[in-house]
C-alpha cells in the first residue's frame, strides 16, 4: 500500500545555476506540488534535477518534470536517478501529447449571428424533413393498398391496442375531470346573471369543438411520440433498422406506416370518448352544484348545441394524429449511436409533437373563424 | 518467482444457482508478469476477472490483493485498493456521455489537491500512452471505432498508475495489425510502469507474444499454470489440442519467424 512517505524537494541555489533534489517517491498525489514548484524557479538560471533520492516515480511526476523541461528549453538537466526512473523519463518523453488543435475562441458578434442563420435554417430543414417523411408515409400507404399482401396487418393491430386502447383510461378521467372544471367554474360565474342554465352550452361547445380533441392529441403526443421514439431509435441504435434494410425489408412500411396508420384510426376514436366524458363530468357537476337534472341536461344540449360542433372538433383529428406519428417517427431515425442521443431525441420529440398540436389547433380556430364554421 | 504473489486467490466457489462455474479454484500473480488466462467458452474467465476487481463475490474462497482481503476489506480500504488497479473492459466501458479526456480523468477527480489544469494534461499524457491521437481526446466513444475505444478504456485503466491491470479480452474484434500493436503497447507498458497485467483472452498470438505465464482454467479450477513452452508438453486433451490446433501451429510459426 501507498506508504505515508512524501515527496521532498530541496531547492539550493549555487553560482552555476539552480539545484532541485528530489528524494523520496515522487507520485500523483505529489505531482502538483512538484509542477508548481519547478514553475516557481528562476526563468533564466541553468536548473539541475538530481533524481538520486528519487525511490519510486509515476507518470505523474514524469509529465510535471518533462513539462518543466520543455518550459525551460534547454536549460534544464537530469541528473543521476536508477535506470528504472531514467527509463520511464525517456518512453514518458517519447509519447508527450503534442496538441495540435487549439482551444475554440470566443464567440464574435458575426458568429453568434451565423449562428441564429444556422438554427432558423435548421428549422425550417425540420419542416422540410417533417413534409419528407409525410410523403414516404403517403407513398408506402398508396402501395400497400395496392400490393395488400405486403401490408403489415398485425403490427397495425398491436399498435392500435398501444396507442389507442392502452390510453383510454387516461383520456377518459382528463376528459371527465375537465367536464368537471367547466361545469364548476361556469356555474360560479353565470350564476351571477341568473343564467345557470347556459353552462350546459358552455361545456358543450368547449368540450366538443376544442378541450376534448386538444387535450386527447396532447396526451397522446406526450405517451406515444415518446414511445415510438424510444422504439424506432434504440431499433436504429442496435443496428436493426440497417439489417432491415440489407434484409429488404422496407423500415418505412414496417415501422412508420403501421404506427402513423394506427394515430390515424385510434384518435378519432379517442376524440370521441373524450367528448363523451367530458359530457358525462359537466352533467354529473351541473346536477350535483346547479340542480340541473340529466334528462334536462340532455334535452338543453340537443336544442342548443349545433352537431357540427363535434364534427369541427374531431376534423382535428387525423391532422394531429399525423403530426404526432410522423415527428414522433422522425425523431426515432435520427436517433444517433448512443443511448444520450435516444433520451435527448425522445425528449424533443414530445416538446415538439405537443407544440405541433398547439399550433396546427390555433391554425384551426383561424380557419374556421375566417370561413364562419 | 519466489516473492510472495500480488494476487492471491485461494478455493474460491462461484455458482449460478445449480450451475458451479469455479469450485475450489485456487491462483497466484507474481508482481511485474503478464499472466494470460484461457479456457473454453463458458469456463468462468470474465467471471474469474470480476471476482478479482471486487465486481461479483464468489460463494466461498479468500481473494488478496497487494496483502488486503477483498472480500472482508472494509469500504476505505476497499477504496485506497481501487487506485491501485485499472480494470479495461471488453469494449471499453466508456461513459458515453463523457470525451475520452473526461473519461480519463474521472479516476483522477479523486486525487486530492490535483491541480484541474495538470489533471487535464495528465489525461492527456495517457491518451498519448495509449496510442491514441491528441484529437481523440475531444471525442466521445461513439465516435470511435471499436480499437479505439479499447485504447481509451485503457487509458483510463492506466489513469492513477495503478500496480495491476485487468484486461478482458484486449485484443478480441481488433485487425491483425491492430491486435499486435496492441500486444505491444501492452508489454511496453508493462516495462516502463512496472505494471502487474491480468488477461483474458483467446488470442493464441498475444499468448505467444507477450504472456509470461498462462492459466488455463478447466474443469472448474485452473488445471495447470506456466509458461507458453510448458503449455507445449502438458499432456490433457484440452491443453493439447488448444495448444496445437491448427491456429495454435500458425501462432507459434508466426512467434518463431518474429523470433528470428
Amino acid at each position: 500500500m501507498a506508504g505515508t512517505a512524501r515527496l521532498q524537494i530541496g531547492v539550493t541555489a549555487a553560482s552555476g545555476g539552480v539545484n532541485v533534489a528530489l528524494s523520496g517517491p515522487a507520485t500523483l498525489a505529489d505531482a502538483t506540488v512538484l509542477a508548481s514548484r519547478l514553475d516557481a524557479l528562476p526563468k533564466d538560471e541553468p536548473l539541475e534535477i538530481d533524481l538520486d533520492g528519487v525511490d519510486r516515480l509515476d507518470t505523474a511526476a514524469a509529465y510535471a518534470l518533462l513539462r518543466a523541461e520543455a518550459r525551460a528549453g534547454g536549460r534544464l538537466s537530469f541528473r543521476g536517478g536508477s535506470s528504472e526512473t531514467r527509463a520511464l523519463l525517456a518512453r514518458i518523453r517519447e509519447s508527450l501529447p503534442k496538441p495540435d488543435t487549439e482551444t475554440p475562441a470566443r464567440l464574435s458578434i458575426p458568429d453568434r449571428v451565423e449562428l441564429l442563420g444556422r438554427r432558423v435554417s435548421e428549422a425550417v430543414a425540420f419542416l422540410g424533413e417533417l413534409l419528407g417523411y409525410f410523403g414516404i408515409f403517403l407513398h408506402r400507404l398508396v402501395r400497400s393498398i395496392l400490393h395488400p399482401s405486403e401490408f403489415r396487418l398485425t403490427a397495425l393491430v398491436h399498435h392500435c391496442q398501444e396507442v389507442g386502447l392502452k390510453a383510454v383510461p387516461i383520456v377518459a378521467l382528463m376528459s371527465f375531470l375537465i367536464g368537471v372544471v367547466l361545469a364548476f367554474q361556469g356555474s360560479v360565474q353565470l350564476r351571477q346573471f341568473g343564467a345557470e342554465v347556459f353552462v350546459v352550452d358552455l361545456i358543450a361547445i368547449s368540450v366538443l369543438r376544442e378541450l376534448g380533441i386538444l387535450l386527447t392529441a396532447i396526451i397522446v403526443a406526450g405517451r406515444t411520440a415518446s414511445a415510438f421514439t424510444a422504439a424506432i431509435g434504440s431499433m436504429k441504435m442496435r443496428e436493426e433498422i440497417d439489417a432491415m434494410r440489407t434484409l429488404a425489408i422496407d423500415p418505412a412500411a414496417a415501422l412508420i406506416v403501421p404506427r402513423i396508420l394506427a394515430l390515424l384510426i385510434t384518435l378519432p376514436i379517442l376524440g370521441l370518448i373524450a367528448d363523451l366524458s367530458g359530457l358525462i363530468g359537466g352533467a354529473i357537476m351541473s346536477w350535483l352544484e346547479l340542480g340541473i337534472s340529466p334528462p334536462m341536461f340532455q334535452t338543453r344540449l340537443l336544442e342548443g348545441t349545433d352537431p357540427k360542433h363535434v364534427m369541427v372538433g374531431l376534423v382535428k383529428a387525423p391532422a394531429f394524429a399525423i403530426l404526432i406519428g410522423i415527428i414522433g417517427c422522425r425523431a426515432g431515425m435520427k436517433v444517433g449511436g448512443n443511448a444520450e442521443s435516444l433520451g435527448r431525441m425522445t425528449s424533443s420529440a414530445v416538446v415538439a409533437a405537443i407544440f405541433a398540436v398547439i399550433v396546427a389547433d390555433a391554425a384551426f380556430s383561424i380557419f374556421f373563424a375566417k370561413v364562419g364554421i | 518467482m519466489a516473492e510472495d504473489p500480488i494476487i492471491r486467490l485461494r478455493g474460491i466457489v462461484n455458482a449460478f444457482g445449480p450451475q458451479v462455474v469455479h469450485d475450489g479454484l485456487d491462483l497466484d500473480v507474481y508482481r511485474g508478469e503478464i499472466l494470460g488466462v484461457v479456457g473454453g467458452s463458458g469456463t468462468g474467465k470474465s467471471v474469474l476477472l470480476r471476482t478479482i476487481a471486487g465486481l461479483r463475490r464468489p460463494q466461498a474462497g479468500t481473494v488478496e490483493v497487494l496483502g488486503t482481503d477483498v472480500l472482508r476489506a472494509d469500504e476505505d480500504a476497499l477504496e485506497e485498493l481501487q487506485h491501485h488497479w485499472g480494470v479495461m473492459f471488453q469494449d471499453g466501458a466508456l461513459f458515453s456521455a463523457l470525451t475520452v479526456r473526461e473519461n480519463v480523468e474521472v479516476p483522477l477527480k479523486s486525487v486530492r489537491g490535483l491541480d484541474p489544469k495538470l489533471r487535464r494534461e495528465l489525461a492527456d499524457l495517457k491518451i498519448a500512452l495509449s496510442g491514441l491521437p491528441y484529437l481523440a481526446g475531444d471525442k466521445y466513444p461513439s465516435e470511435l471505432s471499436g480499437g479505439m475505444r479499447k485504447r481509451a478504456g485503457l487509458a483510463r485503466a492506466l489513469a492513477l498508475d495503478p500496480d495491476i491491470v485487468f484486461l478482458d479480452e484486449p485484443t478480441a474484434g481488433l485487425d491483425p495489425i491492430g491486435a499486435a500493436d496492441f500486444d505491444n503497447l501492452i508489454k511496453d507498458l508493462r516495462d516502463t510502469m512496472g505494471l502487474t497485467v491480468f488477461l483474458v483472452t483467446h488470442d493464441l498470438d498475444t499468448l505467444h507474444a507477450i504472456c509470461t505465464r498462462i492459466a488455463v482454467l478447466a474443469e472448474k479450477k485452473v488445471l495447470v499454470t506456466g509458461t507458453m513452452a510448458e503449455m507445449l508438453e502438458v499432456d490433457h486433451p484440452w491443453v493439447r489440442s488448444y495448444f496445437h490446433g491448427p491456429r495454435a501451429r500458425a501462432a507459434i510459426d508466426a512467434a518463431e519467424a518474429i523470433g528470428n
